[in-house]
């Protein structure tokens, strides 16, 4: 009896691992720095971490689905230099700036979406494709010149980014407004069940009668409006960009999701994983930089943390620790 | 020798004929629209073109045996950083100083070092725990790059050596030594992977791996081997290209990865494992050399030529699939 309460303990923390450390990381950081855990402190964290946690979300969908997106970041800065651009244009102005911005990130999401889901294109490839043609995309656009906003005191737009309301900033209500409808999206609704049926047996889907094409499709198209809203952030938040704010980002986003626990094969993982994944990267980052080390020593941590977390995964889901690879 | 048939003719010579095409398009539309009196095709500007496509050439090499395998290295670009500061870095050493010129290769070896050793952390943790090679050389991409910034901070690293700099500027009938570096870099692995039982091992193992199992071939050994051979590229990369120039920031090489793997996939190399050539590679990556070179050449602006490669490898990807509707590749994990 006592051995099978062991027994489910055991599974728990198996399945809960990821979980498990973030908390006992949080604890033991907080008693060596009482600063760690203050609320300005998380705020901060929690608001830095929002652009990346906003495309980790979109992303999320992707890789239960059973693909991958890296173009994510190179259409984050394809959104900021456009928003950005429009907003200098007297025939836009902020108002009308934004949904035209979403309209055109969405349209280019929506061709990756088309490429992989309708033409089963191999989405590694695609959106590796799609990652070059969106920075060259960007940068015929632009120009190659940084993007600015000339009277940032006359402006609104800064709110996505600098405002705070109720004490808590914008930022960070975007990301919980959009993990909890993302969410409920996902666990409750026939859209969400399909995704993770097509990720899951992409086969027994498709025999199931689930539109494999449009479901992919839909993933993409969530993927690139979470890179619009991301993109807005930062636009608001420095006021101006370079071409190339969002390079790197898209494995800085994947490493999250894995590190929240879905599966590169599709099919598994939840959204709140995904924010624990964000939230991970964004206050170990935090705890070395209190700790006085340097911001890239998070590198070297964040490679041995995505490691372990995906070899106890795997270990615990085959029952022994080393791989049965002869 | 296997008979080949019209598809396959035009699968594999598919690069080739795409290099003729763009040859033929940049000199006829350079003749229009060049601002510059030498013609695209001149023996110079090809001699160039060679050298310029040594390194990430010599990466996409490495990565093309990685992929035949069935695994994928994101980290070559770190390798190829962390590499470059461990050779420039070592020839500053007191105990160096002492060799003269012999610090030279000394550099050179401690370099590859540093590659195969990197390379062997990669192969080791993907045998021994079953990780996905994709997430395991994501995480070393981060990982090593942050060990670069440790070593020297965000600082470039420099060391000039005259010796050095004549060494790697030396050319034999106008091939430069990195173009050298690259023409025997694809030789030797053009020799592994066809006439070497490793190379027919890595062939097996990719298409199938539990067939090969149960054949009784020891995938991780043979695993382990191409990591240390990619480690060991993206090093000899970075002494070809960093003899000459002789400094180093800590971002150099970042995206290096994903050029290697789309001058690999340009060259017929599928994701899957199993199929793939090097020479295809090599077409591969001169064709995006010649790209980038011929737009420049016609005067198009540089920021086009990213539009253009990543419309040409979506597009390689469609003709692909029709012309081989079996191939249902997909990333294997």
């Amino acid at each position: 009896m006592k051995n099978d309460r062991l027994g489910k303990f055991a599974g728990v923390l198996a399945r809960q691992g990821i979980l498990v450390a973030f908390i006992l990381f949080m604890i033991g950081f907080s008693l060596w720095n009482a600063r760690f855990i203050s609320v300005e402190n998380v705020f901060g964290v929690v608001r830095s971490s929002a652009i990346l946690g906003v495309m980790a979300l979109g992303v999320t969908f992707v890789v239960i689905g059973g693909n991958l997106d890296l173009s994510v970041g190179s259409l984050m800065s394809f959104s900021a230099i456009v928003v950005l651009d429009l907003h200098e244009n007297p025939a836009f102005g902020p108002a009308l700036a934004i949904p035209a911005m979403f309209a055109m990130t969405m349209a280019i999401g929506a061709l990756n979406g088309f490429l992989v889901g309708y033409l089963r294109l191999n989405s590694l490839i695609v959106t590796l494709g799609m990652l070059s043609a969106i920075h060259g995309l960007t940068l015929t656009y632009s120009g190659g010149q940084n993007m600015d906003i000339a009277n940032q005191e006359a402006t609104w737009f800064g709110i996505f980014g600098r405002g705070t309301a109720l004490g808590i900033p914008i930022p960070v209500l975007i990301f919980a407004g959009l993990a909890a409808v993302l969410a409920i999206l996902l666990a409750k609704t026939p859209f969400g069940r399909k995704v993770y049926a097509v990720g899951g047996n992409e086969v027994a889907a498709t025999f199931s009668g689930i539109p494999r094409a449009r479901v992919v499709f839909f993933t993409y198209l969530i993927s690139s409006f979470c890179v619009a809203t991301a993109g807005l952030i930062q636009a608001s938040r420095t006021m101006g960009a370079q071409n190339t704010v969002g390079q790197g980002l898209e494995l800085e986003v994947l490493a999250a999701v894995i590190l929240g626990g879905a599966s590169l094969l599709g099919g598994s993982g939840t959204v709140f994983k995904t924010v624990i994944g964000v939230l991970i990267l964004g206050f170990i980052q935090n705890g070395l930089l209190l700790a006085g080390l340097e911001f890239y020593v998070q590198f070297v941590v964040t490679w041995i943390i995505i490691i372990l977390a995906v070899w106890l995964d795997i270990a615990a889901k085959r029952g022994r620790l080393w791989s049965p690879i002869a | 020798m296997q008979r080949m048939n019209t598809t396959d003719l035009i699968k594999g010579g598919a690069i080739w004929g795409f290099i003729v095409l763009e040859l033929v398009f940049f000199s006829v539309a350079g003749s229009f629209w060049s601002l510059s009196e030498s013609a695209f095709m001149d023996f110079d500007n090809m001699l160039l073109l060679l050298k310029q496509s040594a390194p990430i050439g010599i990466i996409a090499v490495g990565m093309t045996i990685i992929m035949i395998n069935g695994n994928i290295d994101l980290s070559v670009g770190a390798t190829f950083a962390l590499s470059a500061v461990v050779m420039l870095d070592s020839m500053n050493w007191p105990i160096m100083a002492g060799l003269g010129d012999w610090a030279i290769p000394v550099a050179w070896l401690l370099a590859l070092l540093t590659g195969a050793v990197l390379g062997f952390i990669n192969g080791i943790i993907v045998w021994k725990t079953g990780v996905d090679a994709f997430i395991v050389t994501l995480g070393s991409m981060l990982g090593f790059r942050g060990l670069v910034f440790m070593y020297n901070g965000e600082n470039p690293t420099f060391h000039l050596n005259w010796t050095m700099v004549d060494i790697a500027e030396w050319d034999a009938l106008g091939v430069e030594t990195p173009a050298l570096v690259l023409i025997a870099v694809v030789v030797v692995a053009w020799l592994i992977m066809t006439r070497t039982v490793h190379g027919r091992n890595a062939y097996a193992i990719g298409n199938n791996r539990e067939a090969a199992v149960n054949a009784g071939l020891r995938v991780g050994p043979h695993m382990l081997i191409n990591f240390v051979i990619i480690g060991t590229l993206a090093a000899l990369s970075a002494v070809a290209f960093y003899s000459a120039s002789g400094s180093v920031n800590p971002n150099d090489g970042m995206l290096f990865e994903l050029w290697a793997i789309t001058a690999v996939v340009l060259g017929g190399t599928k994701l899957t494992g199993g199929s793939g050539s090097i020479i295809g590679t090599f077409g591969g990556v001169i064709a995006i050399q010649l790209l980038r070179k011929g737009l420049g050449h016609i005067g198009a602006d540089t920021e086009t030529v990213n539009l253009v490669i990543g419309s040409i490898l979506i597009a390689v990807l469609f003709l692909d699939r029709q012309l081989n509707r079996k191939g249902q590749e997909e990333l294997k994990v």
